[in-house]
């Protein structure tokens, strides 16, 4: 996506890192329970601490959850992947040197398509690896630094991108989509409010005045933790570049690759101190940890067990339940809602009605009472059964919603699961079809209503309304019970033939 | 009563029988190193009341007719760098002067187990950086048979205290030869087990993937039983294999050994025995082999063509991972923090880093960590420490190819005897050259065994070195019982504490 910017065609040209806190119980390499605000140091042990003697062990959840994480993004998974240490001197880092993966990565390429401006865009995954996250230095005031290690050892799966986002916007929805992505595939709860996912986008810009091409130098944007704050510093280095570039004319170069932080006040980026030879991790294998083998039949197990993704699900549910597009990616997004959705569809519901029941009756009962339609607990027979009597016209719209209601009642004060069916008959709420007893209320209306008839004959265009009026007189005489169709079909020959 | 050479099988078995009391045995080992130790400074905490509460409770236990493990009663002598809950573990290093583990290494808890009273911890060369116990920062330790004489290192003080007779048995750290030589050099047995065969956690990390916890004993057997006791799979250590221990002492066995002689096979690798070996070491070593031929055993020449870069793969190796491991002592946590305030524009984060750091080391662990780093560093990673470990898989395949031929490799433990205090403290290749022989086991991760066999002109005793391959401990064990049984070297004893 390029911009016009005084005579010049700007490309911005973004890679994104992406770290996700991953849902265990437990951190990376130690039994230390993961708990977000519990009173500092209070969740930690000998190994996340880097006590000397104290060694690293595995969480076996964690690969399998980073496992998970890039089949969805169609990764390579390693066969063999590897534990490296980097070395960077900080006082949240207690070891002094953070166990990462270097060149074995548990995850190589992959790609994620992401819908965005009409079309499909792919977005190339460079490679995603376990790491273990750092604590957190705390500055509270004095000159005192004290450091919280509750966080230090906290499973983190870095996910990188190819250079593919294209601006502020795309990067955004980008970020946004993998958020939902994992919060679908239950591997990270990636609440922002908790630093459970953090970006660091790579920015830069190709800039095309007359025939020539420049290039400016690449920054990172360190620890962003929002949406927000993510497209604002790309679209404030977007400007900051190209009038950088203008100015003094810098090009990209081996080495002028710089970091930047992010003031979220002011929404601009500023300029960070270099740790000094930053490129100098003095990566090797962790000498404490064997190599990890993925036994393929595993993975392939993963695989077939992975959820179909929320935005092709997305699509379906749009297709298939008639979902309105505005309201779709809400009942995807909660995942067992959703399955319920599809359950019932399966047992042989009709589609198009339980869309309308799962946006309608089913989630204000929901909303109701604080939870999701799944939350409700309700045995999944009950959403297809209620959808076929409605969809047979057994019941009215307003009658399933009814229906509905007392289900739920039933089930919440007497553990009971009520068949819509039976209490269709026991409320009285089944549709009269007996052609001679609609046809009666017919005429009983028509006879209360003799000026709207004349009218109707008078004034053809008012015919359509007139006949709307009497189908509800007669919806009221039979107390809801006439088929609103057949009605509707009586009412019309009768008028014609008066 | 036992006498200052009584083992520790035979102090097990008065124990079981009621014939002594544990807190007699250690009231004695107490008393020999109260007497003794203010010449020899094995210890650098006697660990007097531990000793004592534990010796009661496990009389207490005899007496009610509690189990009593294989090493009921043993008086146990500990290297420094072995954490325990109950002493100060500190490396002998002033960065961890003052330090207390919160928790016991995975061997003491196991010896401690099997009714071990640990007497004391021992002095070493700093974090166990050198093979002459002269580099710890709270004073050297001398050797039983000349005081003049290094006890070798770094587990120095273990095999100083057991040759004095202050304890039968001792545990130290070997990653290049350091529980091998100091047993060499002070007269006594030193067991080196297979890598993984013993758990590292709670031994403070030198060189992470040569490290391993090894027994010190007076003879063959109690060396084997005190590994018996600590060795085995632990999930703390994802290094330590899951193959269970087992049972050396039936290996032990007069009836074992009987036929054991004919049957074995010795392998007698050329470079062994090159340049550099002192004349009269060979000799010893060349009479050993010669009981062994007059035992019936089959003696072969084999060659590891790669041996003579052992020394630089290993001064590669164990530095870089000293360099990443020793990275954690930095004055944030734990450990020696700088009381000098900052320059005045000083970053103070640096500046507690630095001046801990150089405060806390000494000049050995300085030289190490800098050999470390700079082998790991960007530009050198490739040429230093990615050809050494090339050049560890090369010989690692040469040694499995010779011990797929033979049960047991022999050579001298060191190249000549015990060398004078100071002596070679202005030349530390010549130190590291002395290390030939050692460090290709710790390369390969093969067990290995010094044991006696003879004393050079000056009164100084002389060790052997028996190789075997993984996992071999008990053909290991009996082959170098099969020489003890034929000599008396293991009743000879220091003159001065006879």
């Amino acid at each position: 996506m390029s911009l016009a910017i005084d005579g010049c065609v700007v490309e911005p040209i973004i890679g994104l890192e992406v770290h996700l806190q991953l849902a265990t119980r437990t951190k990376m390499f130690c039994g230390c329970a993961l708990e977000f605000a519990a009173p500092p140091n209070s969740r930690v042990c000998p190994v996340c601490l880097g006590l000397p003697g104290a060694l690293p062990v595995v969480n076996s959840h964690a690969v399998e959850l980073a496992v998970r994480t890039g089949l969805a993004m169609h990764c390579r998974i390693a066969r063999v992947t590897r534990w490296d240490r980097k070395s960077y001197y900080y006082p949240d880092l207690p070891k002094n040197y953070q166990i990462s993966q270097y060149d074995q990565p548990i995850c190589g390429p992959g790609h994620f398509e992401l819908p965005f401006g009409g079309h499909i865009r792919k977005i190339r995954i460079r490679r995603a690896h376990l790491e273990e996250d750092a604590g957190k230095n705390i500055h509270p005031g004095d000159g005192i630094t004290a450091v919280d290690l509750n966080r230090a050892g906290a499973p983190l799966l870095e996910i990188v991108t190819e250079p593919d986002l294209r601006s502020a916007d795309e990067a955004k929805e980008f970020a946004e989509q993998l958020r939902r992505l994992a919060a679908y595939l239950g591997v990270s709860e990636a609440n922002m409010m908790k630093g459970q996912m953090r970006f660091e986008p790579n920015i830069n810009l190709r800039i095309r005045k007359a025939e020539a091409v420049f290039v400016t130098p690449i920054v990172e944007v360190k620890n962003l933790n929002s949406f927000r704050s993510l497209h604002g510093a790309i679209e404030y280095e977007v400007q900051r570049q190209f009038d950088e570039w203008r100015e003094t004319g810098r090009t990209t170069a081996v080495g002028n690759k710089s970091n930047r932080g992010w003031d979220d006040v002011g929404m601009r980026t500023l300029p960070q101190r270099e740790k000094e030879e930053a490129d100098q991790y003095r990566y090797f294998p962790d000498p404490d940890l064997p190599v990890v083998k993925l036994d393929p039949a595993w993975v392939e197990h993963l695989a077939e067990e992975l959820p179909e993704m929320p935005i092709p699900r997305t699509e379906r549910f749009t297709c298939e339940y008639k979902l309105p597009v505005r309201d779709a990616p809400a009942l995807v997004d909660d995942r067992a809602t959703a399955d319920l959705l599809d359950h019932a569809a399966e047992a042989g519901a009709d589609k198009a009605t339980l869309g309308k029941h799962f946006l309608g009756c089913w989630s204000k009962l929901a909303n109701e009472r604080g939870v999701t339609v799944a939350g409700l607990g309700l045995p999944p027979t009950a959403f297809g059964e209620l959808a076929e009597l409605a969809h047979r016209g057994v019941v009215s719209a307003t009658a399933a919603a009814q229906i509905a209601g007392e289900i739920v009642r039933c089930w919440e004060a007497e553990r009971r699961t009520a068949k819509p069916e039976a209490l269709a008959e026991t409320m009285g709420l089944v549709q009269n079809r007996d052609e001679g007893q609609i046809l009666e209320w017919v005429e009983q209306a028509l006879a209360a209503n003799s000026k709207a008839i004349a009218d109707s004959r008078e004034n053809p265009k008012k015919a359509a309304a007139i006949c709307g009026f009497l189908a509800g007189q007669v919806m009221k005489l039979s107390a809801g019970r006439a088929d609103p169709k057949r009605t509707r079909e009586l009412i019309a020959q009768r008028l014609e033939s008066v | 009563m036992g006498s200052t050479w009584t083992t520790a099988a035979e102090i097990r078995t008065r124990v079981v029988g009621g014939e002594s009391s544990a807190t007699d045995i250690c009231g004695q080992s107490l008393a020999r190193i109260d007497a003794g130790d203010s010449e020899i400074r094995a210890f650098l905490e006697v660990t007097r009341e531990h000793a004592t509460l534990r010796a009661r409770a496990l009389d207490a236990d005899r007496a009610a007719g509690g189990p009593l493990g294989l090493l009921a009663g043993v008086p146990l002598a500990v290297k420094d760098n072995i954490c325990t809950r109950f002493a100060r573990t500190t490396c002998a290093s002033q960065a961890l002067a003052e330090y207390r583990p919160p928790f016991d290494a995975a061997v003491i808890e196991r010896a401690e187990r099997a009714g071990a009273v640990i007497v004391g911890k021992t002095n070493l060369d700093e974090f166990a950086m050198g093979s002459s116990t002269e580099y710890g920062a709270f004073g050297l330790s001398r050797n039983p048979w000349n005081l003049e004489c290094v006890p070798g290192g770094s587990s120095g003080g273990s095999a100083a205290a057991v040759a004095a007779g202050f304890v039968p048995v001792a545990l130290g750290s070997d990653t290049g030869g350091s529980v091998r030589q100091p047993a060499a050099f002070c007269g006594v047995v030193g067991l080196k087990p297979t890598y993984g065969r013993v758990s590292r956690f709670g031994l403070v990390a030198y060189g992470s993937s040569l490290d391993q916890v090894g027994t010190m004993a007076r003879t063959v057997g109690d060396a084997a039983a005190l590994l018996e006791v600590i060795a085995g799979p632990d999930p703390r250590d994802s290094t330590c294999l899951t193959d269970p221990m087992v049972d050396l002492g039936s290996r032990l066995s007069d009836a074992a050994l009987a036929d054991a002689a004919r049957k074995l096979r010795i392998g007698i690798p050329r470079e062994f025995f090159g340049a550099g070996l002192d004349p009269e070491v060979e000799q010893a070593v060349r009479g050993a082999i010669a009981v062994y031929q007059r035992l019936g055993a089959a003696l072969i020449d084999v060659s590891l063509p790669s041996m003579p870069h052992a020394v630089a793969v290993y001064y590669l190796i164990a530095t870089a991972e000293c360099s990443s491991n020793l990275a954690r002592f930095d004055g944030v946590h734990y450990g020696h923090r700088t009381s000098r305030p900052p320059q005045p524009r000083a970053n103070p984060t640096e500046h507690l880093y630095s001046a801990s750091r150089a405060e806390g080391f000494g000049a050995e662990a300085k030289r190490r960590i800098i050999l470390g780093t700079f082998a790991l560093s960007a530009g050198y990673a490739d040429k230093y420490y990615g050809k050494a470990l090339q050049v560890r898989r090369l010989l690692n395949r040469e040694m499995q190819d010779v011990l797929s031929r033979v049960d047991v490799l022999i050579g001298p433990t060191t190249p000549t005897a015990a060398f004078r205090i100071g002596e070679k403290s202005a030349n530390p290749l010549q130190i590291y050259l002395a290390d030939t022989y050692t460090i290709v086991a710790n390369l390969c991760g093969v067990p290995a065994i010094s044991i006696p066999c003879g004393f050079a002109r000056c009164g100084l005793p002389i060790g052997m070195q028996l190789m075997a391959p993984h996992l071999g401990e008990p053909a290991l064990v009996q082959a170098a019982r099969l020489y003890e049984r034929e000599t008396d070297w293991h009743n000879c004893h220091p003159p001065a504490f006879q």
